[in-house]
């Protein structure tokens, strides 16, 4: 008979043998029966404690391993040794939840929590079994989660990461499980960062853990979110759909933007998960561990020599070129964790170093489409509540236009994205690398919306819309007012007209009859950039943080009465 | 041997240029320093901060990588000389140290030639012209032909009549460069003008010479040494028979099974002085050859007498290449990331002239050191040097050093068996055969300890790095061992074993590291019925350990780098070394359909359809329809938003239903063409 024996451990008898001599011993044979207990899941075997010897795993405990491993999924806590530094301590909690409690075992109730750290920042993790139960919420699952919350909130400097499987069931206990999210919003608005892993399914409620993290890494086959999985969508609507099309990864970091990074297999985002507690950058917020430290003296220089630069920058601004090669020119070890990049391709957006200084960096790919600027403000908002400078790399044509996009509610979404430039209370830096036109120079931080910095490269242009088009607008205003007053234009008096409004945007669009007016801090040589940012950021972090607040972010899709419509301005 | 330069005045030599690079003006340079005399260095691009350049007083530019450009190119360096004011030039060995028209044209500039006069190199460089001499002197040679006629047909009809198989060589340069083996007559031709243009390209020089090839000869060379009062020294001779690709690599000095009345008679045969700088040599007589040199070109007598050369022990000398041993010897090149040579002392000498950090190039020799040991007899110097070169380390790049330690244990070696064919002939034990599966498991087998090795001293290095500076300043959470509850943290370190002499062997070893309490370390394979082993580190310094296995402690070196994304962590203990990776960071590409292509609704339409992107106007059409095209191939280009836009096939087949052309406008989601299968 195994069941446990609880001793009732009396406080020592006070004697000289305590202080002095050896410490009285307590049987512990009763002791090693209870410790045995703890045997979860991936609890590492040792010459001590070695589960087989004291404790059998339950068949379907062992067959619930089995298949995890063949999915090459690893168990919760090999999950977390990856996540914590090499090396550090873990504190983990309530191992003995759920024991004895049901009628089946629950080990640890199902879910592991505990504290450690991640390159150097305490983050409290919440880790679901998928062995046990499948992962199923039980009261006292919710209630170990709940706990983990309670405790990272206490703490102020912690990051709960979740882990989620498979969370089928619909428990009694509803008013508990819906805390989870209430916390989650509750603790991402008092500025603690919540990191999701997506590693293996996340359906129903389980859905809005990963959609309410500030950040999510989703991993390719394994990792699943949907609100009903496929038998039920088959049940409600007919279609029929696989989990993978329905919910996974790629659809949730291309399409639907539910995720944020995509990882090719388990360990790979487990490696993404590493990477987004570095970049999580906290100078200046009171209190924080890491505080100013995160600024380093031993950067390394980009791989790439930034004077090619030179070459890059665009003559011909419809020729499009990929942004990635100007970022990779000027930031530390031309490293870039990218975000969101499988969303919203043509803003690309991402976090870097340039001369040891954190950044975010936004630069443009081609036109604003609704999920770029959607991405763009999304970005901005864990820039601001992490307090990392935001640079803007600027050749921007503008917002898509267009009947189609209209529908879609660009307006609204390139609101969201103004909106969260102009209130984010962070050093910004502008360089405007190729064009900037139209409300495109405004989502890209252009000199309206108080950029610490803005600099022009030779090549640059600026202007509310391209001399052709210009010239194609006001000729047709023209053609109507001589229309009116009777008058026939002719091709030649028109082609005149165009060429000239054509001239005129061209020589009051060039970088030199911008920085003559003071509208930048002047023309750079693009192989300076990345000494001049480094600068600039250096000089802008010389201040005290500002917390930054939004206004009202329009999210409804419908459009509304005062939505300010202008055609020239793109 | 005196030749009295017009300019030289008849003070004593102050300052040295040494014409030459590596291990060798290292070597030069180091006796000048010990006697107070300046140095300068001269380098080409490639050497800009090689050691000899720093170990000099002052150095000199003197051309582009390429030999002939820089340490070949006579005028440059006479002309550094003048530049420094050096009253000497020591050219070293190899180089322009045989070409009898660089010293003839240092002695023209006044400048101390330090080394044999012009005409004594010319004869000796000369190899045809010292085979004369010496078949003159009546010392028995080897039959062949060593005419000034070269003429293809005549030197081929004496080769005939020498007999098969023949040996080519060049007359001059040395290093096995342009030599060939020619079994039959039938190869010849080929082999002929193929030294002819190796010995051209190398030495400048392409008269050819013929001799009968000899099986198992072996290569023994008598140190002589003169000085212009024409007195003349032998210093005994040394055996260089163990050689591959024609270059020695193990020398000794006296030579092994020669008897004493073979090494007088040879001695006192030997005439013309010739090249010095034999380590083993000096090890035996005790002497600085070097010092002899300067002391001789100062017009010095030599320091003793043939009876006062004194004859003491037995050394030898191994050359440490970096090379591809599995491939034939192949030079390699590559930075030389953690290089450690045995510490030096009265019994070791280390001529090197690198440093860790180097890179290893193309343009030269890629010799990395010469390790000399000497013992009061041969069985106690090859102790010490199988000894030395199990500890000489060596990463980055391949090197000979296993390669020397198998030759060096080989029995017909401890036998002083040697010959020229010592390798070839030994084949079999000195290369490793991986399709051997007993060699194979064995080797594995040490690999799988060497690496309990690494995680226990990696585990340990990182503790200790974590203790003295612990990131975010949390220092209780990296506490040794890490703590959890109730139970024991573990890690899995992935280390790809890097099989030298198998390139397919390599494999990736999992292992699992349990800390123990008390700071010891429980380490597992992942592979089924591998016991775990029980490893006790203590950290001695940035890169030794002291490691205790299984009862037994041994003394643990381990060096890291970074080359290629990998870590890289080589281990060297007991007479093993192992070569570890560890891949770092991500290595995974997402797919790459990240740039310039936005989202578009083709769900209604068939697969294959193309629909515009954007509405917008045709600016050109790249394809027509019928035409073959491959997946992301550019279709047509379309303008909107000012910005050009190219439309690429989605898959890869044929283009159908393509109607739009330049200048016409389309409409959003409009399709512009089809691509169907073939």
């Amino acid at each position: 008979d195994t069941k446990p024996q609880f001793h009732r451990i009396t406080s020592p008898p006070h004697s000289k043998t305590l202080l002095f001599g050896r410490p009285p011993r307590y049987p512990r044979s009763d002791l090693r029966i209870f410790l045995s207990q703890l045997q979860g899941h991936g609890l590492p075997s040792s010459p001590t404690f070695n589960p087989t010897s004291t404790r059998l795993w339950l068949e379907e405990e062992q067959v619930a391993v089995k298949r995890n491993r063949s999915r090459n999924k690893l168990l919760p806590r090999e999950r977390i040794d990856r996540l914590l530094d090499p090396g550090s301590s873990f504190l983990e909690l309530s191992q003995l939840a759920g024991h004895e409690l049901y009628d089946e075992p629950l080990p640890s109730a199902g879910i592991i929590t505990g504290i450690g750290p991640v390159h150097g920042r305490l983050c409290m993790f919440v880790a679901n079994d998928p062995t046990v139960k499948g992962g199923t919420y039980y009261p006292i699952t919710v209630k170990k989660h709940l706990r983990a919350q309670e405790i990272a909130g206490s703490m102020q400097s912690t990051i709960g990461g979740a882990f989620l499987p498979k969370q089928a069931d619909v428990f009694p206990d509803k008013d508990n499980f819906g805390r989870i999210f209430y916390n989650q919003a509750v603790m991402s608005a008092e500025g603690i960062p919540q990191i999701a892993l997506v590693l293996g399914s996340c359906t129903a409620g389980g859905a809005y853990i990963p959609a309410m993290a500030d950040e999510s890494v989703m991993v390719k086959g394994n990792g699943t979110i949907f609100l009903a999985g496929p038998p039920l969508v088959k049940a409600a609507t007919g279609e029929e759909v696989s989990a993978e099309d329905l919910g996974g990864a790629t659809v949730h970091c291309k399409t639907s933007g539910v995720s944020d990074y995509f990882a090719q297999d388990e360990l790979h985002g487990l490696a993404i998960g590493r990477n987004i507690i570095k970049n999580m950058h906290s100078a200046g917020n009171q209190g924080m561990i890491n505080g100013l430290q995160n600024i380093i003296s031993d950067y390394k220089e980009p791989l790439y020599d930034v004077k090619e630069l030179r070459s890059i920058a665009p003559t011909d601004l419809k020729q499009p070129f990929d942004i990635r090669s100007v970022i990779a020119r000027i930031v530390d070890g031309s490293e870039f964790d990218e975000f969101k990049k499988l969303y919203g391709t043509t803003l690309v957006t991402g976090f870097a170093r340039i001369l040891g200084q954190p950044v975010g960096i936004l630069g443009n790919n081609g036109i604003l489409f609704n999920e770029s600027a959607l991405k763009g403000a999304h970005f901005i908002e864990l820039c601001t509540q992490r307090n990392i400078p935001l640079v803007f790399l600027q050749n921007i044509t503008g917002f898509m236009v267009g009947s189609k996009s209209e529908a879609n509610g660009i307006a609204k979404s390139g609101a969201k994205m103004v909106m969260a430039v102009s209130c984010a209370k962070v050093p910004k830096v502008t360089v405007i690398v190729g064009g900037s036109f139209g409300a495109g120079n405004y989502a890209m931080c252009g000199r309206a919306y108080s950029p610490n910095f803005l600099f022009f490269w030779p090549n640059a242009r600026i202007s509310v819309m391209g001399g052709p088009q210009a010239a194609g607008v006001l000729s047709q205003i023209e053609k109507g007012n001589m229309k009116k007053q009777g008058i026939q234009w002719t091709k030649e008096e028109e082609e005149k007209f165009k060429a000239k409004v054509v001239e005129a945007y061209d020589k009051e669009s060039s970088a030199y009859y911008s920085t003559a007016r003071l509208w930048d801090d002047g023309i750079i040589d693009p192989a300076d950039t990345r000494n001049i940012v480094g600068l600039c950021l250096s000089a802008s972090m010389n201040r005290a943080p500002e917390t930054t607040k939004y206004g009202v972010f329009r999210i409804r899709n419908e459009m509304t009465a005062n939505v300010v419509e202008n055609d020239t301005c793109l | 041997f005196s030749a009295s330069p017009p300019r030289k005045s008849n003070r004593r030599i102050e300052k040295i240029l040494v014409a030459n690079r590596g291990e060798i003006a290292c070597r030069i340079t180091r006796t000048a320093k010990r006697l107070g005399i300046r140095t300068v260095a001269v380098y080409s691009d490639a050497d800009t901060h090689s050691l000899h350049v720093k170990s000099a007083d002052e150095a000199v530019r003197i051309g582009p990588p390429p030999a002939r450009s820089s340490y070949l190119n006579a005028s440059s360096i006479i002309e550094a000389a003048i530049r420094t004011g050096a009253q000497a030039i020591h050219p070293g060995y190899g180089f322009l140290s045989e070409s009898a028209e660089f010293a003839q044209l240092c002695e023209d500039e006044g400048f101390t030639f330090i080394g044999p006069p012009a005409s004594a190199i010319r004869d000796m460089g000369d190899k045809s012209a010292s085979k004369r001499i010496m078949g003159a002197a009546g010392v028995p040679l080897v039959p062949g032909y060593h005419g000034e006629e070269q003429d293809i047909d005549l030197m081929k009809s004496e080769a005939d009549k020498i007999g098969y198989p023949i040996l080519i060589k060049p007359t001059h340069g040395g290093g096995g460069k342009g030599m060939r083996i020619v079994q039959s007559p039938n190869e010849f031709v080929d082999s002929f003008l193929g030294a002819q243009r190796e010995a051209a390209a190398s030495f400048g020089i392409n008269t050819i010479l013929l001799e009968k090839y000899i099986t198992q000869p072996r290569h023994i060379e008598v140190q002589v040494f003169g000085d212009k009062h024409g007195n003349i020294l032998h210093l005994y001779e040394r055996d260089c028979s163990v050689q591959r690709r024609h270059q020695k690599i193990i020398e000794e000095a006296p030579a092994p099974n020669v008897l004493n009345d073979f090494r007088s008679h040879v001695g006192h045969a030997a005439v013309s002085a010739a090249k010095v700088e034999h380590p083993v040599t000096e090890m035996i007589i005790g002497q600085d050859l070097v010092e002899w040199q300067i002391r001789v070109a100062n017009g010095e007598p030599l320091p003793m007498n043939q009876s006062q050369v004194p004859l003491s022990g037995h050394a030898f000398e191994a050359r440490i290449y970096a090379e591809n041993v599995p491939k034939g010897f192949l030079p390699a090149t590559g930075v030389l990331h953690h290089y450690r040579p045995v510490p030096i002392s009265s019994t070791v000498r280390i001529e090197t002239g690198v440093e860790q950090g180097d890179t290893v190039s193309m343009h030269y020799d890629p010799m990395i050191a010469k390790l000399v040991v000497w013992g009061e007899n041969r069985a106690a110097a090859l102790v010490k040097l199988k000894d030395c070169l199990s500890k000489f380390q060596v990463a980055g790049l391949p090197t000979n050093i296993k390669f020397l330690s198998r030759l060096a244990n080989h029995q017909a070696f401890e036998n002083g068996e040697v010959e020229t064919h010592f390798i070839e002939h030994f084949r079999d034990d000195l290369f490793f055969d991986p399709s051997n599966p007993e060699l194979a498991q064995e080797a594995h087998n040490t690999a799988t300890f060497s690496a309990f090795m690494v995680a226990a001293c990696i585990s340990e290095k990182e503790h200790r790095s974590l203790k003295e500076r612990p990131p975010g300043g949390l220092s209780v959470w990296y506490a040794h061992p890490p703590f959890r509850v109730h139970h024991r943290a573990r890690h899995t370190m992935e280390l790809e074993w890097v099989n030298e002499n198998d390139s397919s062997g390599s494999k990736l070893l999992t292992l699992s590291i349990t800390y123990q309490p008390h700071g010891n370390y429980h380490i597992e394979t992942g592979e089924s019925n591998s016991p775990g082993l029980e490893v006790q580190v203590t950290q001695l310094g940035d890169r030794d350990f002291r490691v205790e296995a299984d009862g037994v402690s041994m003394d643990v070196s381990l060096a890291v780098f970074f080359k290629d994304r990998n870590k890289h962590i080589h281990i060297w203990h007991g007479s093993h070394h192992h070569c570890f990776k560890q891949k770092m960071g991500l290595e995974l590409s997402d797919d790459d359909e990240t740039q310039h292509k936005p989202t578009f609704d083709t769900a209604s339409h068939p697969p294959g359809t193309m629909v515009a992107p954007m509405a917008g106007l045709v600016v050109k059409v790249l394809v027509k329809n019928g035409t073959k095209v491959e997946e992301g191939q550019p279709i047509l280009v379309l303008e909107a938003m000012k910005m050009e836009h190219v439309v690429k096939a989605p898959t890869a087949g044929c283009i159908h239903g393509l109607q739009v052309a330049a200048g016409q406008q389309v409409s959003d989601s409009s399709v512009l063409f089809h691509v169907k299968d073939e």
